[in-house]
């Protein structure tokens, strides 16, 4: 091993082996390459006999697809984790805050903290939520922090998840075929479990519960459909939870309360775990072609008589524009300095960050304000003249839809690969679970793998993997 | 339960049972072939009535020969009931109830599906056909086995198996609606041995031999043949026996209601009216009239069933 710029999560910067790597390592010394080649197709296997799939877009018949899993396991020590954990609540609190001050009083705007605009004129701003108290005053029920790493202890929140953040299943799949491809790992190494978050998730959700509900409240899953993307996670997560999953078609408005119809008549439900966007969950209040969602439930939710998980409107705090704001959002609700360091980010609705932006597009990575899932950026550094000059024409027609952020030089953890161990770069996604006066944490969380050499997009649908991800016991 | 998931749990059994069903009447066609004795593009032919799949059959294909109508009934996807299709749509049916079933029942018909992919992914040539049939009986029955061993004997339950026995009764009355002529005394000159094919073909397309040998040794004939398919209760594939298991998960899952739902009232009447006689008022009523009532009275039944467990909106 040489010394390189990027930091690697096993082997550092200077080639000698990272403590929290240390069993592992050891381990993996001792296998025989082969019968781990062979346990990396009984893991292909696995995913592909339980279905663990995910439908891509824009094919003529709706395809599933396994996203690639590695069998190196991305491990990170209990004071890691603990420090970084304490800077997802913090940020997870402050956005919660964020959100109830924007649709009440909104006092960062009177304070001169967050310009007017940036919410009056944001199209992830809701007007329907003005005033509205979510049940228990908690808006992101489920949040998914997303983060990458550069050195050490150097982390940065890359994009914060306040819609219906999604990979969970894959976190858990991903350890489940881990004890069962290697269990001697996991009595060598103590690893902090993260199997319960189903049975957390449905505590939390049925702690949000409106006062209407009575007794142990109704929770269910809210799913587009089998067609989907992400219909195996809907699925995966009812099932875990013991929940129903209901589709639009199967809910009305009954009595003011949303109802199930069930084989014995309809059944109101207390909490919707909606993985439904905004836009098409109430055809009555929102997009009108919506076939998708419930018409009327907007008015039950006004009305305090349904919990809507996450509440409607949360895409303020995760746009992109408003993530350059989040040091100052986390300073204003919390009074304490962020723990988290945000990526510097130049907002090219500014004229000077926009001339700053056009004369570096070979250093930057731009995003689309609205954007996700990897698609419609720019990576400057790997980019041809043919991309920079198309995103440079796209900029000067619409500079306040791109944001521009410097080139990470992202981590890497080894995947197993015919060469042996090989460095690709990573990214992490913990899961947050948000109710009344508790925020959790799961020690743990998605590691996306970029499988080519060299690449930093991370994506399944362009290509990356997935990682267990090991918080230890320290 | 969902309505919802009540219409999936009771497809996805049906579309189970009829791709078991399917690769039984091919294995018995195929051998009725192979010994020559009867027409062999006829019995596809009946083969495809049986299966419910000739009217299909027909409008993509000028004549029936072997190969063509193996094609359709094991992989066309313009057909929606070829074994292919069938266990897609069970599968298909599975993932929309996926919270319903258990993770074993769910891995056994995504294997099955797999399975079915594979080997029926391009034209089974005549050597594998009774490798590929058995493999994809074998499938289905683990199906049912892990239902068996994993499931909680609930509504989930009964949803399964009201959807089994009804696709079963009806294709046992399929079967028995295309080979009425074989049984009725008037045509059979006893002994002959296109006579014995045909009864045992009968026999075998509801898997069904060793229980009659069992039952009547070397000596039964139509007569008996007719009354084992329809009202022995011991053989579990007679109409008989499919509508008293009917009647039994219908009144389960409405044990918590004090008066009868009209499915149970129908299936009452299916089972007072018509599977209560023997055998002989059935000739005297005429056994092909007989087979056709109970066939669209078991249509009825499904429509009563959907409607009155909310399967749709």
């Amino acid at each position: 091993m040489t010394t390189t710029d990027i930091f690697d999560e096993m082997w550092g910067t200077d080639g000698a082996l990272r403590e929290p790597y240390r069993d592992f390592h050891s381990w993996f010394d001792q296998e025989d390459p082969a019968r781990l080649r062979a346990k990396q197709r009984d893991a292909d296997e696995l995913f592909r006999l339980t279905g663990i799939t995910f439908n891509v877009y824009g094919k003529a018949e709706a395809e599933e697809r396994l996203i690639p899993f590695d069998i190196i396991p991305r491990i990170i020590s209990g004071a890691e984790w603990y420090r970084l954990s304490r800077g997802i609540e913090q940020r997870v609190r402050a956005i919660n805050a964020f959100l109830h001050d924007i649709y009440h009083k909104q006092e960062i705007v009177k304070a001169g903290r967050i310009p007017e605009k940036m919410i009056s004129h944001n199209d992830a701003f809701l007007p329907h939520m003005i005033g509205v108290e979510p049940p228990g005053g908690v808006y992101t029920h489920i949040v998914g922090i997303d983060l990458v790493r550069t050195g050490p202890g150097e982390f940065f929140v890359l994009e914060d998840n306040a819609r219906t953040p999604s990979g969970v299943s894959y976190m858990l799949e991903n350890r489940e075929t881990m004890l069962q491809m290697f269990p001697e790992l996991f009595s060598q190494n103590r690893v902090q479990s993260v199997q319960n978050y189903p049975a957390n998730l449905r505590r939390s959700l049925a702690a949000c519960a409106p006062e209407s509900a009575s007794g142990d409240p109704v929770v269910a899953v809210l799913t587009p459909g089998i067609y989907n993307s992400a219909y195996f996670e809907h699925a995966f997560l009812a099932d875990q939870m013991g929940v129903e999953l209901v589709e639009g078609h199967d809910l009305r408005v009954v009595d003011g309360r949303v109802a199930m119809r069930t084989t014995c008549g309809y059944k109101p439900i207390d909490v919707l775990y909606r993985r439904v966007d905004d836009d098409f969950l109430d055809p009555l209040n929102f997009n009108p072609e919506s076939a998708l969602g419930v018409p009327g439930i907007m008015d039950v939710y006004r009305a305090g008589n349904i919990t809507v998980a996450n509440a409607p409107g949360t895409g303020i705090a995760d746009d992109k524009a408003i993530y350059s704001y989040m040091p100052e959002i986390v300073e204003f609700y919390t009074g304490e300095r962020p723990l988290l360091k945000n990526v510097q980010t130049w907002r090219c609705s500014e004229p000077e960050a926009l001339a700053y932006v056009l004369d570096n597009l070979e250093e930057l990575v731009v995003k689309e304000v609205h954007g996700s899932g990897g698609y419609g950026m720019l990576i400057g550094p790997t980019a041809s003249k043919k991309d920079i000059a198309a995103f440079r024409r796209k900029l000067n027609a619409r500079p306040g839809n791109y944001i521009a952020q410097p080139t990470l030089s992202l981590s890497t953890v080894p995947i197993f690969s015919r060469a042996g161990l090989s460095p690709r770069h990573v990214d992490l996604r913990p899961f947050v679970l948000v109710s009344p006066g508790k925020i959790h944490v799961t020690p743990g969380g998605l590691t996306r793998v970029a499988l080519k050499k060299g690449s930093l997009v991370v994506n399944s649908s362009q290509g990356g993997g997935t990682k267990d991800t090991w918080v230890l016991e320290d | 339960m969902l309505g919802k998931t009540a219409n999936g749990l009771f497809w996805m059994s049906r579309y189970l049972e009829r791709a078991e069903n399917t690769a039984r009447l091919i294995e018995t066609g195929q051998r009725i072939g192979l010994t020559r004795l009867g027409n062999s593009d006829e019995e596809w032919v009946s083969v495809l009535q049986s299966a419910g799949a000739l009217t299909g059959f027909q409008a993509s294909h000028n004549t029936v020969t072997k190969d063509a109508a193996l094609n359709w009934l094991l992989r066309d996807r313009d057909n929606s009931s070829s074994i292919q299709s069938c266990i897609s749509a069970a599968r298909q049916n599975a993932r929309l109830v996926r919270t319903a079933i258990t993770g074993e029942v769910w891995e056994a018909i995504n294997a099955t599906y797999m399975m079915s992919k594979d080997t029926l992914g391009r034209k089974v040539i005549e050597r594998d056909l009774p490798a590929v049939l058995r493999t994809i009986r074998q499938n289905t029955a683990l199906v049912r086995g892990m239902v068996n061993g994993t499931m909680l004997r609930n509504d989930i339950y009964d949803f399964l198996r009201i959807g089994t026995f009804l696709e079963r009764a009806d294709n046992t009355a399929r079967i028995l609606d295309v080979k009425y002529y074989v049984l009725l005394p008037s045509v059979s000159a006893v002994g002959s041995s296109i006579d014995n094919v045909q009864w045992e073909s009968i026999l075998r397309s509801v898997s069904a031999r060793g229980g009659f040998r069992m039952e009547y040794g070397a000596e039964g004939g139509p007569q008996e043949i007719a009354h084992f398919l329809i009202f022995d209760k011991r053989m579990p594939r007679s109409l008989a026996f499919c509508v008293s298991k009917l009647k039994d998960n219908l009144r389960y899952l409405n044990a918590r209601v004090s008066k009868p739902c009209d499915s149970q009232k129908l299936v009452a009447h299916i089972e007072t009216n018509y599977l209560s006689h023997d055998i002989a008022e059935v000739f005297d009523y005429g056994l092909h009239e007989f087979i056709q009532k109970t066939l669209s009275l078991l249509a009825d039944l499904a429509r009563q069933i959907e409607q009155d467990f909310r399967f749709y909106e």
